[in-house]
């Protein structure tokens, strides 16, 4: 199926998002839903059926950014970028964290704007590279959304317009409010719930998926994020707290979400996980023993 | 201590130095990195001077009654805070080559579009 046009995706009203966010949390047992399946693709067109105002994304253009840090992804790129293309109107960043296969050239011949990284340097070194350009190109929104097609590009325009209307300063896609969608393995589900426990508690709200890396930041935020304060590794749970203790309103609405494409994770193996669960707690411990940032004395 | 022991830990030492000047001499090893090790050095040669009963004393203030377990201990403390102190620098420079990397990626971004408008 065709990606929806960006005429047809909607706002996501902040009601129904709390409705939704009231819903069922844990992982349902629904088969997986591909991103490009009438169920997951047609989510927002279907909101706007139901009697949500009309909404044309080309007035956002010019005004945010959609950033997608890249390792290796040639395979599936492409068909990213294009899905993108044709669910908003934003610009593209590709930052290739040090590819050794065609990533940039794929980036570039599906007209994305592309900044290489000489060598590798992590997934959070790679988002912190395109917070710095968007704050240098003074973007209004950027939405950061994965490159192996996890992620399903319509939910972009209503992920940005919560934080463009001034409902939030960070917006995250929750696979889980959706109630539908891919199951991830056991192992990361269980880190989800620790993490995601220990966020709520100390957000004061609910986190339903705390490792979601599908979300939209306003400009402050990502001005915020240039710092060292973020964490250039594992960005994750951490950033959600660190957020918070810095006054930013964060929440959370419901997207679709599939299993990657590739089927690797950056969190794949056995030491990774153990590893990436001290990193966590260690960084979570820290980001609440340290004094609350100033996001306006933070410097560059 | 026998004295066998404090020879082996003499020329331990000596060697240790030599190393650590010769390191510096060729430029593989920075000032600012040689202090340490410098200092560490030095204290073993000072340590196989001492005699019985000074060791005896600092072996007794640690609570041990084994003057050598007592310098190997101390060794071993010394050697922790050389490898703290490194990874604080390694922290440091992680953080700056991060940096450095992101700010080559954004001027060769800003590069490429400058050269593309001046094609147009």
């Amino acid at each position: 199926m065709s990606p929806p046009t960006p005429q047809l995706a909607p706002e996501l009203a902040a009601s129904e998002a709390e409705a939704v966010a009231s819903a069922e949390a844990e992982p349902q047992d629904s088969p997986a839903a591909p991103s490009d399946s009438p169920e997951a693709s047609a989510a927002p067109q279907g909101r706007e059926a139901e009697g949500g105002e009309a909404f044309d994304p080309e007035t956002l253009r010019g005004r945010g950014v959609v950033l997608i840090p890249a390792y290796n992804e040639e395979q599936c790129l492409g068909e990213v970028l294009d899905r993108i293309r044709a669910a908003c109107p934003f610009d593209v960043v590709i930052v290739d964290d040090g590819s050794v296969d065609a990533t940039a050239r794929v980036a570039r011949q599906h007209g994305a704007i592309v900044l290489r990284h000489p060598f590798n340097m992590g997934y959070g070194a790679a988002l912190q590279t395109g917070y710095k350009y968007a704050a240098q190109l003074d973007y209004e929104v950027l939405v950061q959304i994965d490159a192996d097609g996890q992620h399903d590009p319509s939910y972009i325009v209503p992920l940005a317009r919560r934080i463009l209307d001034g409902h939030s300063d960070a917006c995250v896609g929750s696979r889980f409010l959706l109630g539908e969608g891919y199951i991830p393995p056991f192992a990361r589900r269980l880190g989800m719930v620790l993490f995601g426990k220990i966020a709520s508690v100390v957000t004061h709200r609910r986190v339903t998926d705390p490792t979601s890396g599908y979300q939209a930041l306003s400009r402050r935020v990502f001005r915020f994020f240039k710092s060292d304060l973020f964490p250039a590794d594992y960005p994750d749970a951490d950033v959600l707290i660190l957020l918070y203790r810095a006054g930013f309103r964060a929440e959370e609405i419901p997207v679709a979400m599939r299993a990657s494409v590739t089927g690797q994770s950056m969190h794949g193996g056995i030491l990774r996980p153990m590893f990436y669960v001290f990193k966590m707690l260690l960084s979570i411990c820290v980001t609440l023993l340290r004094e609350p940032p100033d996001p306006e004395r933070i410097p560059h | 201590m026998p004295l066998q022991q404090r020879f082996l830990i003499f020329g331990v030492a000596v060697v240790l130095m030599v190393a650590i000047f010769e390191l510096v001499r060729k430029r593989r090893l920075r000032e600012e990195y040689a202090w340490l090790w410098l200092l560490g050095g030095t204290t073993i040669l000072i340590a196989t001077f001492v005699p019985m009963e000074g060791l005896q004393a600092v072996a007794n203030l640690m609570g041990s009654s084994n003057p050598p377990a007592a310098i190997f201990f101390l060794g071993f403390c010394a050697t922790t805070f050389l490898c703290l102190q490194f990874s604080v620098r390694l922290s440091r420079m992680t953080e700056q080559i991060k940096n450095l990397g992101q700010k080559v990626s954004l001027l060769e971004a800003s590069l490429e579009e400058a050269r593309d408008e001046s094609s147009d």
